[in-house]
């Protein structure tokens, strides 16, 4: 088994840790639903904040995304699809449900 | 240090200087291809929430899922996520064995994920609720069924890639390939992070 793993890699540790923090991130989601400890809207605010959450997590210690230079364009389009991505889902819920409501007249 | 002689760069430091700056040019090509794919993604997420409650009188979002089988699949796609980077330490060790065995395990995982994916599928079609019924269940199949095309693709280069380590090793172009795989099977578990936060755990509670 240990010639599988070369356990001096500074890296394994970096991965073991992303792990760790990703099982609990979905481990506490799962278990509010599991249990019903919170109301709907409590519970679904809390599901967004630890759904970005371990996205970021796994980004940084998985994908390896930093702040350093030697990452810049990675980020700059990582951010540039946000703002897609923003623009796209938001004007979709925004026109869409907006229509609905105007149809309901 | 021992790369310059005698102010001459060592022909070894020229190639792997050059295999960086290969690597780190695909890099960016495949990142941009990801981004893309998150697009995608991020649209079938939005369309999914505009159908939520467009049932058209067919079964609603409330009990469609289970949280069990959810689970199991979050856990067998991380933990898949998780070995892969064990290979992409391999390879960086340039253990070729190692490297064979954490990508043989990787597909494992993956493969249990699509064969449940696979079941809730099957298991829904045959209770009436499959993609023709409603909104609601079109943009559902069409969301994580794109998700599950794409990790299957997945297990598809896995298997290509495999291959090539057994044939070729790990050379600088089969090393320079897995390093991107690697960057598409971390990223379709972030798109299942979306998936079980926007689809199966608003839908259980």
């Amino acid at each position: 088994m240990w010639s599988l793993l070369d356990t001096r890699d500074p890296l394994l540790k970096t991965y073991l840790v992303g792990f760790a923090l990703a099982v609990l991130l979905t481990l506490i989601p799962f278990a509010l639903v599991a249990r019903g400890a919170l109301p709907l809207v409590p519970t679904l605010v809390v599901i967004a904040i630890l759904g970005v959450t371990q996205a970021t997590v796994h980004l940084h210690y998985f994908l390896h995304l930093d702040l350093s230079a030697q990452h810049r364009e990675n980020l700059l389009t990582l951010a540039f699809t946000a703002v897609v991505i923003i623009i796209m889902i938001g004007g979709t819920i925004w026109t869409l449900f907006n229509l609905h409501y105007r149809m309901m007249i | 240090m021992t790369d310059v002689t005698l102010g001459r760069i060592s022909d070894a430091a020229l190639e792997r200087a050059a295999a960086e700056h290969a690597r780190d040019e695909h890099e960016l090509g495949f990142w941009i291809y990801l981004m893309s794919d998150a697009i995608i993604f991020a649209l079938l997420f939005a369309t999914y929430a505009v159908m939520v409650d467009r049932t058209a009188g067919g079964p609603p979002a409330h009990g469609l899922f289970d949280l069990a089988h959810t689970f199991m699949e979050t856990l067998l796609l991380l933990c898949s996520s998780m070995t892969f980077g064990l290979a992409s330490l391999s390879v960086r060790a340039r253990n070729k064995d190692a490297v064979l065995f954490w990508l043989a395990v990787t597909f494992v995982l993956g493969a249990g994920f699509v064969g449940l994916e696979i079941a809730e599928f099957q298991g829904m079609v045959a209770a009436g609720a499959g993609p023709q019924r409603s909104g609601l269940l079109s943009s559902f199949f069409t969301l994580v069924a794109t998700h599950g095309l794409h990790v299957s693709m997945g297990l598809a280069w896995i298997v290509v890639l495999g291959l090539q380590v057994l044939v070729r090793g790990l050379s600088a172009p089969v090393a320079s390939r897995l390093y991107r795989l690697g960057l598409f099977w971390h990223f379709l578990d972030i798109v299942w992070i979306g998936i079980f936060s926007v689809v199966y755990l608003p839908g259980i509670y």
